[in-house]
């Protein structure tokens, strides 16, 4: 049976019908209103005062890396709280549903929040700002204008924000897939999930990962022709070192991903059978397909911020990093070996004890260069001036909270280990300590370190201090009790539980999400109060933190063609170098830059393909062929333009430059 | 620094043709072989098709796609490099696993036959 | 070859480049596009691997020896042989500055690329109509799909030349046009190595198992 034959199906509007709006569900309708009225409001100041030229002209149609790296940042940070709002509800349920309580969300709802959070809090808060942060700050690290293809940049973010908008809208019209994040067969299969749920999350995927596979092509691209002169390979800062495996990592495992997604579509739309149960298909190949990208999907995350704390710590320690080329090497082969060891995410399945124990130790292998590069850290540590501002505070947090989860990680590499604790809290306990305390410590870390340097302001210490504080406790209360829950055979993604004994756990777990509440409530104000007081807060210098590397040379935020001069690089930590022997910034002899053109090509080409994997979802074939015919037609027809360029003029180039000069003088 | 591409590799009518000769000749011997059932061994046809294959491809590489380690400073080499190593991780991994998983997991059925 | 300045030494009291030509863009162009067709190479691999651990279940359906007709394959694989050694006369052609001809090899690219298609559309209708539909078994799911996919390259391939051959009578053989008809040049060609894959696992392995 192929497409879903549960609903009825009109020429015009497909399934959708208005069934598809919830309005029997109160949580949503409250939600629904809130987000309403909210975005009506934000939608009345910005034409109130005018802005919707600005934000097209400026940011929109933007292909500055800057920018779009802002807009990349700012679409997370919005998804953090859609999924965190899940987490919340998620913890509220379990720390209620005991003995005779059902809680207040039923299975049909329940199943639908962590399939949700699981996937918003991947691909739509942990991608884009790990990605937002690669492409704001990569070429400003090796000397470069604009990354390799700043059109392709524009549009990958796009395609993100597309797939983004695809989740959300299934809040409201229709549903989400109730299948857990990775949506394995057969249950997401046609037979067993025939409602728009799983189509929402194919499409939403499908759309996003390619916007990240064409960032990956374009920061690869950037990374290895892009270098200014003079740095070499190993003269690169160790964060594009990092972003450079990372990238290898996006252009190596989304492909897999794209064709395994393509495989259940044609299952779900055409009746194929790769993943069915019956006439010859195999549920666990696609188990089997989705690690082999599911693995170093989450190298991807974590790489980019070992980077930062490679960062955060030298610069904050007033030295040089340690063991500069073992971090590098390090990099490279996680890199590589992240590609040997998926099985290790269904070593229950059943495929024995030789192919179990080769994945076992590839696992082990894995967390030595980790362990390498934290030593690394602690000795570039040793015997520094250590200044312990915010993205240092989050440092030093990250190492002691991850090396627990990365401990746990080793406990469950031990096959026999895993077969208890598989898909119990204990799993959910240690995936959520590495991407907390790794990812998400790490992104506060960059978002402290690199925030004056985008906005010309650093951020508000207090307000930082008690976010930070209060995603310590929050994160220990949250996810402590799960190792222990783990550990006494609860299992993951329950919304009902019969022991009453547990209950004080879940109780404990719910606080810490409350405390972690606060801490992202905190994190909010920081960034409200910063604004307010950017006069005081001013980075005026470019160089607030005494950096190492060349984005600290540039101005804050720097100008849109990043250096009026293309730097010659001859030392690692570059600006550091600079610095040293008496760099004297040039204030005379500018030449007008050639750069290239701002496009909406990049927008139009994405709300097309919104309306496509919104036409596909509804089987809504007659909207779905046009919006794919204007898709493939406009993108021929942006092919024909064939002037993208336009030289930024020298008396522009003048006036920024001398603002500059003004600039510094007054910060010193 | 202008472009690039009159640095970029290009071929010769002598390379294509000398390529497109050893591809049909690549090409040939495969069929003939299995169409012909010229050798009473099929597992060695099979391996004989395969190592034809693995040539015209690396045939290909060099005459038509003028592969070489000095493009782009290697990095075009070391990048198909990288991703045949990946394919092949792919390909025998999947195999190895979903043998061990079949085999395990459900014996004595010839999945020709398994409705 | 050249060293990029990345890789150079340079008088240590210069600490910027004040004498800097215009970077015309598309530098990287080329090196972007091989590492994207990296990243095609690795659907493929996917769905190979998808149909190496599929392929054998027939579920008591048709199999590759009830199916496949190894003549109509052969002429097909001769097809995008004979497409790929015209591409390469376009390509030389370009490198000589001659639009019409560019054009003209372009077009029986094109057309040789077109009969492939047909035939392949030929041998699936056929087999569709004997009851092998994707539907039969997972066998036929990763056959179609495979064979499918490399198919609908090929097609996009085709709208590319076609394209590309406006584009070359507008604008003439200009850097932009060169740098796109390198990487239609490499796309397919490396269609041609996906191809090879293709007839011995699906088609000559088939009919040996």
């Amino acid at each position: 049976m192929s497409t879903d034959e549960s609903h009825p199906t009109s020429l015009l509007l497909g399934r959708l019908s208005f069934d598809a709006i919830p309005l029997h569900e109160p949580i949503l309708l409250g939600t629904f209103a809130a987000v309403a009225i909210g975005g009506v409001a934000l939608l009345a100041v910005i034409t109130r005062a005018g802005l919707w030229g600005y934000l097209w002209r400026e940011w929109f149609t933007s292909i500055d890396h800057k920018r779009i790296g802002i807009m990349y940042m700012i679409l997370g940070i919005v998804m953090l709280l859609r999924g965190f709002a899940d987490a919340l509800m998620m913890r509220l349920q379990q720390a209620m549903a005991f003995g005779g309580s059902e809680g207040y969300l039923n299975a049909h709802h329940y199943d639908q929040i962590f399939t949700a959070h699981g996937v918003i809090m991947i691909f739509f808060v942990a991608m884009p700002l790990v990605t937002g942060l690669m492409n704001f700050i990569v070429p400003l690290q090796i000397g470069a204008r604009d990354v390799a293809f700043p059109f392709l940049n524009n549009f990958s973010f796009w395609m993100t924000v597309a797939g983004a908008l695809l989740v959300m809208t299934s809040l409201f019209v229709g549903e989400f897939a109730r299948t857990g994040w990775l949506a394995y067969p057969p249950l997401s299969g046609i037979q067993f999930s025939p409602d728009v749920g799983v189509d929402y999350y194919i499409w939403a995927l499908q759309i996003a990962g390619v916007g990240t596979l064409l960032s990956g092509v374009n920061l690869l691209a950037t990374i290895i022709k892009m270098r200014a002169p003079g740095m070499s390979l190993m003269k690169m800062p160790v964060f594009t070192w990092t972003a450079l495996c990372t990238n290898v990592l996006i252009v190596a495992a989304f492909p897999v991903l794209t064709a395994v997604l393509a495989l259940l579509s044609l299952d779900r739309y055409v009746g194929t059978n790769f993943f069915t149960n019956d006439l010859g298909g195999n549920p666990m190949m696609y188990v089997n397909l989705i690690w082999i990208w599911g693995h170093p999907e989450v190298y991807i995350l974590i790489l980019p911020i070992f980077g930062v704390f490679s960062e955060v710590t030298s610069t904050f320690s007033g030295k040089r990093l340690f063991g500069y080329s073992s971090m590098v090497y390090a990099t490279i082969v996680i890199t590589i070996l992240s590609y040997l060891v998926w099985l290790h995410h269904f070593f229950t399945m059943g495929s024995g004890a030789s192919v179990n124990s080769f994945f076992g130790i590839t696992t082990m292998i894995i967390s030595i260069p980790t362990g390498a590069k934290l030593f690394n850290w602690l000795f570039t540590m040793y015997r520094g001036r250590i200044r312990f501002e915010l993205p240092m505070m989050w440092t030093v947090a990250f190492m002691l909270t991850f090396v627990i989860g990365g401990m746990t990680g080793v406990l469950l590499a031990v096959p026999p280990a895993d077969f208890i604790l598989h898909n119990s809290l204990f799993l959910v306990a240690h995936f959520h300590n590495v991407i907390i305390g790794g990812v998400l410590f790490g992104l506060f870390a960059a978002i402290g370190y690199w925030f004056p340097k985008a906005f010309g302001f650093k951020l508000d210490p207090f307000w930082g201090k008690v976010s930070f504080w209060f995603w310590q406790a929050g994160f220990f209360c949250a996810f402590m009790p799960l190792y222990v829950l783990g550990l006494m055979g609860v299992t993951r993604r329950l919304r009902y539980f019969d022991d009453p004994s547990l209950q004080i756990w879940f109780v404990i777990a719910a606080f810490g999400a409350l405390l972690i509440l606060i801490g992202i409530a905190a994190f909010l104000i920081q960034i409200y109060v910063s604004f307010r007081n950017r006069e005081a807060l001013a980075d005026l210098t470019g160089d607030p933190w005494n950096g190492r590397t060349l984005e600290w040379s540039t101005s804050s935020p720097p100008p849109s063609y990043n250096f009026a001069f293309t730097p010659i690089i001859h030392d690692g930590d570059a600006w550091w170098d600079m610095k040293q022997r008496g760099y004297e910034r040039p204030r005379a002899g500018f030449k007008a830059i050639l750069m290239p053109k701002n496009t909406g090509a990049g927008v139009i080409l994405a709300a097309l393909s919104t309306v496509f994997g919104f036409a596909m979802i509804w089987y809504i074939w007659w909207l779905a062929c046009a919006s794919f015919v204007a898709l493939v037609g406009y993108a021929i027809y942006h092919t024909f333009n064939y002037d993208r360029e336009y030289h930024f003029p020298l008396a522009d180039i003048v006036r920024t430059e001398d603002e500059r000069t003004r600039r510094l003088a007054a910060g010193h | 620094m202008s472009d690039h591409v009159a640095a970029a590799p290009h071929g010769s009518m002598r390379g294509y043709f000398i390529g497109f000769v050893l591809s049909v000749i690549l090409t040939a011997i495969p069929f003939a072989l299995v169409m012909g059932e010229m050798l009473e061994s099929r597992v060695a046809t099979a391996w004989i098709v395969m190592a034809f294959a693995v040539a015209q491809i690396v045939v290909h590489m060099i005459f038509f796609l003028h592969m070489n380690s000095k493009s782009e400073e290697g990095w075009t080499l070391v990048s198909l490099v990288f991703t045949l190593i990946l394919v092949v991780i792919t390909l025998a991994g999947s195999l190895w696993v979903m043998y061990h998983l079949d085999s395990n997991m459900m014996p004595e059925h010839d999945t020709s036959q398994v409705p | 070859m050249a060293h990029t300045l990345a890789n150079q030494e340079f008088d240590p009291t210069v600490f910027h480049q004040s004498d800097e030509a215009d970077h015309a863009a598309g530098g990287s162009t080329l090196l972007g596009f091989w590492i994207y067709l990296m990243s095609d190479c690795l659907i493929f691999a996917a769905l190979f691997a998808t149909y190496g651990v599929l392929g054998g279940n027939l579920a008591a359906g048709p199999g590759p020896r009830d199916l496949f007709d190894l003549k109509l394959v052969a002429v097909n694989t001769s097809m995008l042989l004979l497409s790929s050694i015209t591409y390469g006369f376009a390509m030389l052609a370009s490198h000589r500055n001659l639009v019409g001809q560019t054009q003209g090899w372009l077009l029986v690219t094109a057309l040789f690329g077109a009969a492939f298609i047909g035939i392949e559309l030929f041998e699936f209708s056929h087999m569709i109509h004997e009851g092998a539909t994707p539907q039969r078994s997972a066998f036929l799911s990763a056959f179609f799909t495979l064979v499918g996919t490399h198919g609908l390259h090929v097609t996009f391939g085709l709208v590319w030349l076609m394209t590309l051959m406006v584009q070359l009578g507008r604008h003439g053989i200009t850097v932009a046009n060169q740098r796109r008809l390198m990487c239609l040049s490499l796309f397919w060609h490396f269609l041609d190595v996906i191809w090879i894959g293709v007839f011995t696992f699906v088609y000559l392995l088939g009919v040996l198992r």
